[in-house]
């Protein structure tokens, strides 16, 4: 039966005029022999309906009413596009099966008949998932499951939806003995971790397209020094979009993309539809411009990763990445958005925004070359996760705690987890885990004679149905246009920190937009259309990836070999040439570490090229040590590529400095008390149902008024630092916002190697990250003090405390996230922009708003 | 811990970093909803969070006592979170307030979490409390004067360099003043809420609490931030 399609099937394929191609037919085999594989092929290569085949094939030769797939995507958008999709061949072919997609969105009436009446194939997410294993009849619905298909396998591994993906799917297999695992991922730098996430017994490979066709765009004049948001590179780019049919514009940040958008309006003098799409938007306006994409009504969209994955378009002719990639496998994912047309290149132009990025996107063209995919291999599961899914599991049936254990440990995350951890989330979800056994009364399990573990009460089960899932936003407020209705439609959602920063009539720029703040009522941000003065863009948490370890490797590498500087513009040859007179360069296996006067402060300067995030935690740790040794650090700043510090007195013994010695003590103390804890005690909080985001009959207007996890965290430490959440909180930390692999990595690396070169004046290299100062800083709690005391004295100052002005504090305040928008010419585009969008109707605000940016 | 000074119907108060207001011409010491027995309130519904947050606000307000050797001590109402508090302390935690109520004069305002008085732990229970000058109560009333309150838990939140900060706070006009939470896991409600905002017409003035001091601030003018 080898390479065969069923006739039907072959006739179909050739109504269409496609060949199957040979992994489909490898999946066909798979599926036959009852293997279960993974799939990793590059975009464009007919993944998800190779993923389908084997079920539409066995359902159309042996039709049967119940569930035989069960399909998987990280997106909701996702789940519903491949079900209208897969509709086609099955109606073109007449085949006997039902598909359906269950997601959050789906309604209550037809959820209770999918659990009676369940399709032969179901789309879903992995929260749907966690939520149909928690019902009671979950053995029903899945004991005659056989395929599950896990889609963009390689966008899940290693998060905490990709951990309770995996403990779901590790839970079918006990319910379905029969099941089969198909997993679709991208190419993938580690493919045998992926491999085994899913399960599969053997890996189906294809082999990339054609190599994409990639360049560097600059824009014209001096390069810039510092800064992200590659602005000035809007008339080219605008130039690209012009010559060619549809674009993608990447950036890297919400707020770039919002500045990007208005930056590309100024110059559409031919209003070409030009629309946006990022995170914070409304999910229907983002989901009609991805149909406006689709049924090529567009001529560029700016876009963030929230484009990064989805339905593949056919016809977009390049992507235009604008500032550093920051990894190579990123860069592939968003370049392969472009041409989706296997044997084809793909088109790609990457824009640097500064002269570091010309580097960084140098050194990803050759890593993208070379084929050297990058990205770290997937974490151990998180125990918070296994919290959740353990009171799911008990909120279905009783469960005997060594076989969930031993079912746990097949999840490929949890592969490694021990009986006590195992034990210590299980007891934190009976009785909060507490060395006080003071909730004995109101345990949420308790155990029978036999020893299975059931839920308390209904009322419990019903509470963790309202709370699963795994992504924990920071507070958010709606923001709502208000016209002559009172309730205007919902644009999207602003992180509360910027909205509590918005005074009546302040002008901000949202969802492509000029909108004049009006008030704050019922956790929604009341604005109208149009303002005046300068606009302040809305920046969110989180939004930037560091540089991966691969790309800053070869970022190194191009510093260190003057024979390939052939490859940059001239200013960047002439840049680098003068740090090597004046200085040196950063070595491949060295760390330099400049130290020079300026002003009345010392400057320290280490190019360390790890990323912001350990930057950051050897920030902190650093200027510990240098109050210590009585350097008087004043502040710090990191970028990607290194770290700055300054200090009052004169930092001597680099080398000591750097000792790993700081990993001890130091770290713990600073740890203990770090807001990036407390944050990630939040989210470890949430996840594992300690706090409730949602409880039945909860007032919302009172939604602000709950519970302090910074103050659960303060009582918890002092009570009992080794409880299991705790624990849990240390371990994501140390793996995601503190970084402390790569901070570890590097000082074991440099130890010994560490060159300091004593300068009388600042050094060519360093000027960019000096320009940082003020843009960018961190604090630790401690410094918040220092931080309030700061903004005190400055308005003090400012108003005389009496007439504060109409514009508060000057400009030192350097609340980094907050941007003004360019000054510049804008003429009307709002034409074109309303065919993207359906909300802007006959406006004339809208038409005055293009004027107003001026 | 330095304290600040504001004035209120003639009277000088000393606001506290730790969230409460000393009156020292009369030896009275004010602390607003404590929210005791909160950890077990939210047991009985199913959120296990940590037990020892009685333990933790006896604490604080122990350092208070013994700092101020208040003579009055006023409770500005919810000192428990739910009427059945009192009954599910722990026993350390009676006899630690059996003991401040036998040494300090203990006035427990009513609060809207707790309208019946728990039994047994001493001192007085009250609707509100009324001096000369001054009244005690829960909840702030529209119009009133030489008011002091809580209930509502405010906080502010501050622009500062690299982002924001947010605490609970004071917030005080030339009538009123009203009390953060002092509370092991109290949250808070923005100072610019409507609820708040409407008891301060004329505009008020917010003082965030901090470990050494308080930091103060004028509402709803110079709390907002200058592009950077």
């Amino acid at each position: 039966m080898r390479g065969t399609l069923p006739e039907l099937f072959a006739t179909w394929f050739a109504s269409q005029s496609w060949a199957p191609r040979p992994h489909q037919l490898a999946m066909l085999d798979a599926a036959r022999g009852g293997e279960s594989v993974l799939l990793i092929a590059p975009t464009g290569g007919g993944k998800t309906l190779a993923g389908f085949l084997p079920t539409l094939v066995d359902l159309a030769e042996t039709p049967r009413p119940g569930l035989h797939t069960l399909y998987v995507s990280p997106l909701k958008a996702l789940a519903t596009d491949i079900a209208r999709n897969l509709l086609r061949p099955v109606e073109q072919m007449n085949l006997p099966i039902s598909i359906e997609t269950r997601t959050g969105d789906t309604p209550a009436n037809r959820r209770a008949r999918q659990r009676a009446e369940p399709p032969n194939i179901l789309l879903t997410t992995p929260e749907s998932l966690a939520v149909l294993l928690s019902l009671p009849d979950a053995p029903q619905m899945f004991a005659g499951l056989e395929c599950v298909v896990l889609d963009e396998v390689h966008a899940l591994a290693g998060t905490k939806r990709g951990d309770q993906l995996a403990l779901g799917v590790a839970r079918l297999g006990t319910l379905a003995p029969r099941l089969r695992r198909v997993g679709l991922s991208a190419t993938v730098a580690h493919p045998a971790a992926i491999q085994a996430y899913v399960g599969a017994a053997r890996i189906i490979s294809v082999a990339d397209g054609a190599p994409p066709d990639l360049s560097m765009m600059l824009p014209e004049g001096p390069l810039s020094w510092s800064g992200h948001m590659g602005l000035e590179a809007a008339p080219p780019v605008m130039a690209r979009i012009r010559a060619a049919g549809t674009t993608i514009v990447f950036v890297n940040t919400r707020a770039q993309a919002e500045l990007m958008f208005q930056a590309l309006w100024k110059l559409n003098d031919p209003t070409l539809p030009i629309a946006l799409h990022h995170g914070s938007l409304e999910v229907e306006q983002r989901r009609r411009v991805e149909a406006a994409m689709a049924a090529g009504r567009l001529r560029a969209v700016v876009a963030t990763s929230s484009l990064d994955l989805g339905i593949d378009w056919g016809g977009v002719d390049q992507v235009i990445q604008v500032g550093a990639p920051k990894g190579v496998s990123r860069l592939l994912q968003r370049v392969g958005r472009a041409n989706h047309r296997m044997d084809e290149a793909s088109r790609a132009i990457l824009v640097p925004a500064n002269r570091f990025e010309v580097l960084e996107c140098e050194a990803a063209m050759l890593g993208v070359a070379a084929s050297e995919l990058d990205g770290d291999p997937p974490r151990p599961g998180g125990l918070d996760v296994l919290a959740q899914h353990l009171l799911g599991l008990a909120c279905a049936a009783p469960f005997l705690p060594d076989e969930v254990y031993a079912e746990v440990c097949r999840a490929a995350p949890y592969a490694a987890l021990t009986r006590q951890d195992f034990d210590d989330v299980l007891g934190f979800v009976e009785n909060g885990g507490y060395a006080l056994a003071a909730y004995d009364r109101w345990r949420k399990l308790f155990c029978d004679s036999e020893g299975r573990v059931h839920v308390r009460s209904a009322r419990i089960a019903a509470q963790h149905r309202m709370n699963i899932g795994t992504i924990v936003e920071a507070p958010l407020l709606k923001v709502r246009l208000v016209g002559k209705k009172r309730f205007g439609p919902v644009l999207g959602e602003l992180e509360e920190y910027f909205a509590s920063l918005l005074r009546p009539g302040d002008t901000f720029m949202f969802a492509g937009r000029l909108l004049k703040f009006l008030r704050l009522h019922e956790m929604a941000v009341e604005c109208a259309e149009g303002g005046t003065g300068e606009p302040m863009v809305p920046a969110y948490e989180g939004g930037r990836l560091p540089l991966t370890t691969n790309l800053a490797d070869r970022v190194r590498g191009l510093l260190q070999d003057p024979s390939r500087w052939d490859l940059f513009p001239d200013q960047v040859r002439e840049w680098l040439r003068l740090q090597r007179a004046r200085s040196r360069m950063p070595g491949r296996n060295d760390l330099l570490v400049e130290t020079f006067p300026r002003g009345d402060r010392w400057h320290l300067v280490a190019y360390c090229f790890e990323g912001r995030n350990a930057h950051q935690t050897l920030g902190m740790l650093l200027t510990r040590r240098m109050e210590r040794a009585g350097m008087a650090p004043l502040g710090f700043v990191a970028t990607d590529y290194v770290l700055g510090i300054w200090s009052a007195n004169r930092p001597e013994n680099i080398a000591s400095l750097f000792d790993q010695d700081m990993l001890g003590d130091d770290l713990e103390a600073w740890m203990a008390d770090s807001s990036m804890l407390r944050r990630t005690f939040r989210n470890v909080a949430v996840i594992a149902g300690l706090i409730e985001r949602h409880h039945p009959g909860a007032d919302k207007s009172r939604r602000q008024v709950t519970v302090n996890s910074d103050l659960i965290y303060d009582v918890l430490r002092k009570h009992q630092p080794d409880h299991i959440l705790l624990r849990a909180t240390r371990a994501d930390a140390a793996g995601g916002l503190i970084d402390l692999a790569r901070v570890a990595g590097m000082l074991a690396r440099v130890k010994g190697r560490i060159v300091n070169m004593v300068l009388s004046r600042v050094s060519p290299l360093a000027v960019p990250v000096l320009l940082e100062i003020g843009r960018e800083s961190v604090r630790t709690a401690d410094d918040e003090e220092k931080l309030l005391a700061e903004a005190e004295a400055i308005i003090a100052e400012a108003t005389g405390e009496a007439a504060p002005p109409h514009r508060g504090v000057p400009d030192r305040s350097g609340v980094k996230t907050i941007h003004r928008g360019n000054a510049g010419r804008l003429r009307a585009g709002a034409e074109a922009r309303k065919n993207m969008d359906g909300d802007a109707k006959r406006n004339p605000a809208q038409a005055n708003l293009f004027g107003r940016i001026a | 811990m330095t304290a600040a000074p504001i004035h209120l119907a003639g009277e000088r108060l000393m606001l506290d970093p730790a969230g409460a207001l000393h009156w020292p011409a009369t030896g009275t010491l004010v602390v607003s909803d404590l929210h005791l027995e909160k950890g077990s309130s939210y047991a009985r519904k199913g959120m296990l969070l940590p037990p020892w947050d009685t333990h933790a606000t006896l604490d604080r307000l122990t350092l208070l006592l013994r700092r101020y050797q208040p003579r009055i001590v006023v409770a500005l109402g919810d000192s428990f979170h739910d009427n059945e508090g009192a009954a599910r302390l722990p026993a350390g935690e009676i006899a630690r307030l059996n003991a401040m109520t036998q040494a300090h004069r203990f006035i427990w305002v009513q609060g809207n979490h707790d309208p019946t008085p728990p039994a047994g732990l001493g001192g007085d229970h009250v609707a509100e409390f009324a001096t000369a000058r001054l009244v005690f109560r829960h909840g702030a009333i529209a119009g009133a004067t030489g008011e002091i309150s809580g209930h509502y838990h405010p906080k502010a939140t501050v622009p500062a360099r690299g982002g924001s900060v947010s605490r609970p706070c004071f917030i005080a006009d030339a009538r009123r003043v009203m009390l953060p939470a002092f509370g092991a896991y109290t949250g808070g409600l923005d100072v610019r809420a409507p609820a708040i905002m409407r008891l301060f017409p004329r505009g008020a003035r917010v003082f965030l609490l901090g470990k050494e001091r308080l930091f103060s601030f004028a509402l709803g003018t110079e709390m907002r931030p200058e592009a950077g």
